[in-house]
């Protein structure tokens, strides 16, 4: 018996959920009498996982796994699974893993749960908690399968150390045939993506115009944040669809998300509400967002986003 | 080319959220019900290749009869014909079980859905439905192009984009990109009067015992009101000292 996490690299380096991961599936195999086994697929170091807890990580080495495959990827976490009992597999929420999780649960004959928000409840029958309705609620779902696939929410559970001595078991799967070819991949670079972000800055239609976004990119870079925008501003064109946050747009789950000039539409909020700090800025005291936030001010974007950014970087050098 | 375009009848998006019977179930009273929103994008792609490449579409929702009108609003932008599986929806992996069914017994070479569904928010069944019929399969969509057998996909991936090929049947589950927003249709009078007429058929399940079960809801906490400050100073500070995030 065991409980296999599978911990998600970009470019041999592992994602931050991927620690995550790892830290809830320790925990998890904790609770279950067991140990945890992590999966990885071209790690260069495959050893920081065990500052997480990871007892036993299975390091898959091959070049031809470099371009993601949703089919060959699903079928070595099975083979994992196979090989190591394992009674949970555990994923993370970035976009490779919700694409690999149906596969790897239907292949597994798993029941599988997406959104989880914490450790399960009760481990018989394994119970756990999930967001849904568009963050507006929870429910604790049962699986009542012998193996269970869950996949946990970005930044939900957190990086939790656990310092073991661990070990790394070389893994040389089969591999699948697929009919889907990777062409290629077409990244943003040197931006930090909104699905990574520990901050997210984010512009409405009260900044008037694409014009104006230098000072919501400025405040994004003295922060280490991802700069995003509402949905009528993607809509108007003023900035890249990719951008867009918001229930149709790109889900946020950061540490701390910033709206400025956005009103706070129940569609946006949707989209947002996984933050754990919110911050609005805006002229109007009745705005919606303002019930949904942590902090705010009310005022003009254009006189405080500035002064914003100056002070921060006051902070920024006596707290560096 | 024979498309199934898989719709699911979700609450709108500004309905209140309200549980009953103990908090074990949605309370729907009161509730207006629409074509779930990333089902749309999928829907209004698949009129474009009705349009253009001579596709038929039929649209499918697995749920009781309370579904109908959402079918029939499909049916209205321009489906050609509609399919109800007779069951509650209760668990991913039964709809996808469902699902392979009406394409297996349909013969559809390409299906369109959602990537996720705006109530239960499972992301899962497209991927699953792929996982049990073997076809290739694109999860967060956002373009996609049919040349006779061959596909170009694009999708979603964290800082980008990622464009592949696969030859038919294909699975894609698709988002916002897979068409724009404005491009989204509302029925008009003679689609609506037109969707009277369209078959909806009504097939029996193949019941499979759920993998998984809701054993009860509950709502987000209330949230302690907004702290409102006068000025960036005492913002920052609640941001470093309270709050800890930066």
């Amino acid at each position: 018996m065991s409980v296999l996490v599978f911990a998600e690299t970009s470019e041999g380096k592992f994602k931050k959920s991927a620690f995550e991961v790892t830290s809830y599936g320790k925990k998890v195999a904790e609770q279950l009498g067991t140990n945890v086994v992590v999966l990885a697929i071209n790690s260069s170091d495959p050893t920081l996982l065990y500052t997480y807890g990871a007892e036993k990580v299975l390091n898959v080495l091959n070049d031809s796994l470099k371009t993601f495959n949703v089919k060959i990827f699903a079928n070595i976490i099975k083979q994992a699974a196979e090989k190591e009992n394992s009674q949970v597999v555990i994923l993370d929420s970035a976009s490779n893993s919700l694409y690999l999780g149906p596969n790897v649960a239907v292949n597994l004959n798993a029941g599988y749960v997406t959104n989880v928000v914490a450790l399960p409840s009760s481990t018989s029958p394994l119970t756990v908690k999930r967001k849904t309705f568009s963050n507006k609620a929870f429910n604790n779902t049962i699986l009542n399968t012998d193996i269970k696939v869950i996949s946990l929410a970005k930044n939900s559970y957190g990086l939790i150390e656990n310092e073991v001595s661990g070990s790394i078991e070389e893994f040389s799967p089969s591999l699948v045939e697929s009919n889907l070819t990777s062409e290629r991949i077409e990244q943003t670079t040197g931006k930090v993506t909104i699905a990574d972000a520990d901050i997210v800055v984010s512009g409405g239609r009260g900044l008037k115009g694409p014009e104006n976004w230098g000072m919501i990119e400025e405040l994004a870079e003295i922060l280490g944040a991802a700069s995003a925008c509402s949905k009528p501003v993607s809509d108007l064109g003023w900035r890249p669809h990719s951008e867009h946050v918001g229930q149709t747009g790109k889900p946020v789950a950061s540490n701390l998300y910033i709206a400025i000039g956005i009103s706070g539409a129940i569609q946006h909020l949707a989209g947002v509400n996984s933050s754990k700090v919110k911050v609005v800025i805006n002229t109007d005291p009745e705005a919606p967002f303002f019930k949904a936030a942590d902090y705010g001010i009310v005022g003009d974007a254009f006189e405080v986003v500035p002064k914003l950014i100056e002070k921060l970087k006051e902070f920024k050098a006596n707290n560096a | 080319m024979k498309i199934l375009v898989c719709i699911s009848h979700v609450p709108d998006t500004t309905s209140k959220i309200n549980f009953t019977e103990n908090d074990s179930k949605f309370d729907s009273n009161g509730v207006q019900f629409v074509i779930n929103p990333y089902d749309e994008f999928a829907l209004t792609r698949a009129m474009w290749f009705k349009e253009k490449q001579g596709a038929t579409v039929t649209v499918v929702n697995v749920g009781n009869v309370s579904t109908e009108p959402t079918l029939r609003k499909a049916l209205a932008i321009g489906a050609d014909n509609a399919i109800r599986v007779n069951t509650e929806a209760t668990d991913g992996l039964a709809v996808a079980k469902e699902l392979a069914e009406v394409v297996k017994n349909g013969g559809y070479n390409l299906v369109l859905a959602g990537k996720e569904s705006i109530d239960y928010n499972g992301g899962m069944v497209p991927g699953m439905l792929a996982a049990l019929l073997d076809f290739s399969f694109v999860n967060a969509c956002i373009g996609l192009e049919i040349d006779g057998d061959k596909a170009t996909i694009s999708r979603e991936i964290d800082g980008g984009k990622e464009i592949l090929t696969s030859n038919l049947p294909l699975i894609i589950a698709g988002q916002k990109g897979l068409v724009e927003e404005k491009d989204l249709r509302i029925p008009n009078m003679r689609g609506i009067m037109m969707a009277r007429k369209k078959p909806l058929s009504i097939v029996e399940p193949v019941n499979n015992s759920p993998a998984t079960s809701i054993a009860s809801f509950e709502k987000q906490a209330a949230k302690s009101a907004c702290k409102l400050v006068d000025n960036v100073d005492e913002l920052i500070s609640l941001l470093h000292n309270e709050a800890k995030v930066i």
